[in-house]
């Protein structure tokens, strides 16, 4: 197998007949990966982060899986039954795009992978396609992921489309050493409304992997869109997910991450709010365990007045696991009326887990409500001892109370049965570890 | 500085009180820049041992060898040039004791800066620093009968290296950073203090200085050990007179509280808008100890100081209490540095700032809890009040916490002055600048409370002055 440097160099991911701007986009992300240097100690981006611990090269893009493992892979994407259309990717390869209904098409929905949209919409591609990026530390790693993306996903909502049920996105990695790019975008154009979950998991607990995902949502004046990513990677994975939302005039985003699996997961979340009167919400619930490291970095920029951002991260950290938690809010000059909160908490349930927050503000108007706050402690040993009292045992009652730190962000799901699933996977890493 | 500025600044004395100057004519000079002769000069004109002799000239290559820290602060710091700097101005005196033996010029500038009655009134004893050296020390008889010494910092190494050495530069060694390896090399004046075992201190101790040479940095360092059980509040009040360009004010302060002995160490600053006051102060806390930082921040360019505690022993409490304020021009980058490094220790952090037209205020905090410690408690508190519509506020805490039963709670928030309260104060009779320096002291009142009562009169005034024409 080649390595993913020598990968990208001999063979672009753009063998097929490419727009020029795409090729270009790709050299630009090339160079942008070669040239920028690997995330440092002193780097303030990456500040409490196991830097250095990457070997990119360990890692190659691979082929598609047999017609038993990728009918294996369609079989167990099943996180929500009742949705508008779903998606299977494995290794970067499409098994499948599906249920999108008449209606919707012929109202002029787009759900279509990346590849086959390139080549019927590429005027829409070339204003949106691998245009935008965090600013959160990962310039290289977005460089890595413009020049070897191979399989993601296109949903457009034309204007004042309404899709009620969620389109459903399924990325898997099998092959062992596997480097994948997967790719979400969502263009939501004036007053459409849908909703987007995005699952990342492993085929089996071994297979060795390397992520950078990277989703750009825009929200249209008046637009209203959720989007729920679930990443429950196996423990040989690394992670990278950039995501950005820039939100229009009263558009309305939510984005709620369940974040499970991974060794080593850097997720980049930036939301861009530029018309008035948007809302964006950002939840986030995230169990760490053993040596895994979680690193959350977020970026609320308010670039226009009167508009709503409101965080939420959750942590609860078993082991030696470790969480890092770095938001900012930055309100502009002349955003005023901006109302823009932060809240990280971090549950530490053993004594070797380290929470690391880094809780930023930055602002510049002066008619504003912001404010954040972190907490890291234990459980409550007055509630403990209070469920003690009525017959509880004590190891159901830390389940219990554990339960209840995620259930805030849990009951914004929307969705009783992805809400219900979403226990079950949280349940399941916990049960072994408090019981 | 022309004669006319003199004279204009002179007149004026009265509502700006730190805005004048006197002729220069220093007996010691070490020139301007930094070298390793530089560092030779200060030291042979302290005549200082060897090993203080060392001690600059390694802290001098450590200086030359970091970077500048602006891959997380403001770039602002590249404009420090430090070759065209003054590192050590002396009038050549022996720090004196009696009030007689000092120069009248400079007793003139104590004069205006109110020190005489200030010490009259109640202070224990006063080492007041004229630029780099001492021009006045005394003490209270009955100080020195319950063996506490309190002296300049050349004349505690020189003669109490057997107190002071063990632990200078230790709780911030010359590594720490660039500034506090500037320091290390050049420091001169300051205070160097022992509390012995037991002796409580009633009435604070008080240093009054001021930089008055253009273009010199003041490298003060101030020492502080409470030996076990022993109490003590010390105060420091700074205003410079107004130059044209940048001075540099770089301190190094160590506090060492010993077994349950307690430090409370106030400081008032009121640099002139054209200095950078870069200043690392640290205190360590023993079994049961406590040190206690009162921080407020008015005028200068740049100030970078974050106090910070290092809880060491079991049982230990740090705290951090600051005000900052920015007016045009003025970036406060201030904050608190707890670590916790034993268990049941507890450490306080409230801070309060104030941005005024384009002011900048910045809380930077690091809170560590990084070992396997029990029943550790942090709290943190900053609120950011925005007075103009260009002002500005930055927020960036650090927080690591591991271990059982820790918990660590940081809040911070950012407001305004709200119309309606200016409204109703302006329905009462109040001038709109009125009711805005009104509705300024009350946010940072809670604070004020903590500064002993002739501070916080001075501050509220400092307050009234700064916000003069920030509205309308």
């Amino acid at each position: 197998m080649t390595s993913l440097s020598e990968n990208i160099m001999n063979k672009p991911a753009n063998t097929a007949a490419e727009p020029i701007w795409l090729t270009e986009r790709r050299a630009a992300g090339l160079a942008q990966y070669q040239t920028l240097p690997p995330p440092a100690l002193n780097d303030e981006l990456w500040r409490f982060a196991s830097v250095g611990r990457l070997k990119i090269d360990d890692y190659a893009p691979t082929g598609a899986p047999s017609p038993a493992n990728a009918k294996a892979l369609l079989d167990r994407s099943d996180l929500v039954s009742e949705r508008a259309g779903r998606s299977v990717h494995a290794d970067d390869h499409s098994l499948c795009f599906e249920g999108l209904s008449e209606e919707l098409i012929a109202k002029g929905v787009l759900y279509l992978p990346i590849a086959d949209a390139l080549k019927a919409h590429p005027d829409l591609m070339e204003q949106y396609f691998l245009k935008t990026t965090t600013e959160l530390g990962s310039d290289k790693f977005f460089g890595l992921h413009a020049a070897s993306i191979r399989a993601g996903t296109l949903l457009y909502i034309p204007k004042g489309v309404e899709i009620e049920q969620p389109l459903v996105n399924y990325y898997w990695t099998s092959a062992q050493g596997t480097a994948v790019f997967p790719h979400t975008l969502i263009i939501a154009e004036d007053n459409a409304k849908a909703s987007v979950v995005d699952i990342f998991s492993s085929e089996t607990k071994e297979n060795e992997a390397l992520n950078i995902a990277v989703s750009n949502l825009h929200a249209a004046t008046g637009a209203k869109v959720f989007r729920k990513v679930v990443q429950d990677w196996n423990k040989q994975t690394t992670s990278f997910q950039l995501d950005t939302t820039i939100a229009g005039r009263d558009a309305q985003v939510k984005n709620l991450a369940v974040n499970i699996g991974s060794e080593r997961a850097r997720y980049e979340n930036q939301t861009r709010i530029e018309g008035p009167g948007a809302d964006v919400k950002m939840y986030s619930i995230t169990v760490a365990e053993d040596n895994q490291e979680f690193d959350q970095r977020t970026f609320q920029t308010h670039n226009a007045p009167n508009a709503v951002s409101d965080l939420l991260y959750k942590n609860a950290l078993l082991d030696q696991s470790r969480t890092i938690f770095s938001g900012l809010i930055k309100v502009a000059e002349g955003a005023q009326q901006t109302d823009a909160y932060q809240t990280n908490r971090n549950l530490l349930l053993d004594p070797t887990a380290e929470a690391n927050a880094l809780p930023g503000l930055e602002i510049l108007a002066n008619d504003v409500r912001c404010s954040h706050g972190a907490t890291t402690g234990n459980l409550d040993a007055d509630e403990l001892f209070y469920m003690m009292q009525r017959g509880i045992p004590r190891r159901t009652a830390m389940q219990l109370m554990v339960f209840g730190f995620f259930e805030e962000v849990i009951e914004k799901v929307d969705n009783e049965e992805l809400a219900e699933n979403l226990r079950q996977l949280i349940h399941k890493k916990f049960e072994a570890k408090i019981a | 500085m022309s004669n006319s500025k003199i004279q204009d600044e002179a007149i004026s004395v009265d509502t700006e009180k730190g805005n004048f100057s006197y002729p220069e004519d220093y007996a010691y000079d070490a020139g301007v820049g930094l070298s390793e002769d530089t560092i030779r000069y200060i030291s042979d004109v302290k005549k200082e041992d060897e090993w203080v002799r060392d001690f600059r000239l390694r802290a001098l290559e450590i200086f030359n060898k970091k970077d500048m820290p602006t891959n997380w602060a403001t770039k602002d710091l590249e404009n420090i040039h430090f070759d065209k700097i003054r590192y050590y101005l002396s009038k050549g005196q022996q720090p004196s004791r009696t009030w007689d033996e000092v120069p009248d010029d400079v007793k003139e500038t104590f004069e205006r800066l109110g020190i005489p009655e200030q010490e009259r009134k109640f202070l224990a004893g006063v080492e007041a620093q004229f630029d780099s050296e001492a021009a006045y020390s005394r003490m209270k008889e009955d100080l020195e009968k319950e063996g506490v010494i309190f002296v300049g910092s050349s004349e505690g190494l020189e003669k109490y290296p057997e107190i002071f050495r063990p632990y200078f530069g230790k709780v911030i060694p010359s590594t720490d950073n660039k500034f506090a390896a500037l320091n290390s090399a050049t420091f001169s004046g300051g205070s160097f203090i022992y509390i012995p075992k037991g002796v409580k201190l009633k009435q604070p101790l008080q240093a009054y200085f001021r930089i008055n040479a253009e273009n010199f940095g003041q490298f003060e360092r101030t020492l502080i050990i409470a030996d076990e059980d022993s109490e003590i509040t010390y105060m420091e009040g700074c205003t410079a007179p107004k130059f044209e360009t940048a001075t540099l004010h770089s301190a190094v302060v160590e506090l060492v509280a010993l077994k349950n002995a307690k430090i409370q160490y106030i400081t008032v600053q009121n640099w002139s808008s054209n200095v950078f006051n870069l200043v690392t102060k640290r205190g360590m806390a023993d079994e049961g100890a406590e040190v206690k930082w009162i921080d407020c921040n008015i005028g200068s360019r740049l100030t970078m100081k974050y106090p910070g505690v290092v809880l060491k022993g079991r049982g230990a409490r740090g705290e951090v209490l600051s005000i900052a304020l920015a007016n045009n021009g003025q970036h406060q980058d201030t904050g608190a540095k707890m670590i916790h490094l034993a268990d049941d220790t507890t450490s306080n952090i409230i801070s309060k700032s104030i941005s005024i037209g384009e002011g900048r205020s910045t809380y930077r905090g690091q809170v560590h809890m990084p070992k396997h410690l029990k029943n550790c408690k942090n709290n943190t508190e900053c609120d950011a009040l925005l007075i103009n519509t260009n002002s500005r506020t930055d927020t960036y805490p650090a927080i690591t916490t591991r271990g059982q039963n820790n918990t660590v709670q940081h809040e911070a928030s950012v407001s305004k002055v709200s119309a309606e309260q200016i409204f109703y104060m302006m329905q009462r009779g109040l001038s709109e600048g009125e009711a805005m320096s009104l509705a300024v002291n009350g946010f940072v009142n809670e604070l004020l409370k903590a500064f002993p009562m002739e501070y916080s009169v001075e501050l509220k005034r400092l307050i009234d002055m700064e916000m003069e024409g920030s509205v309308g």
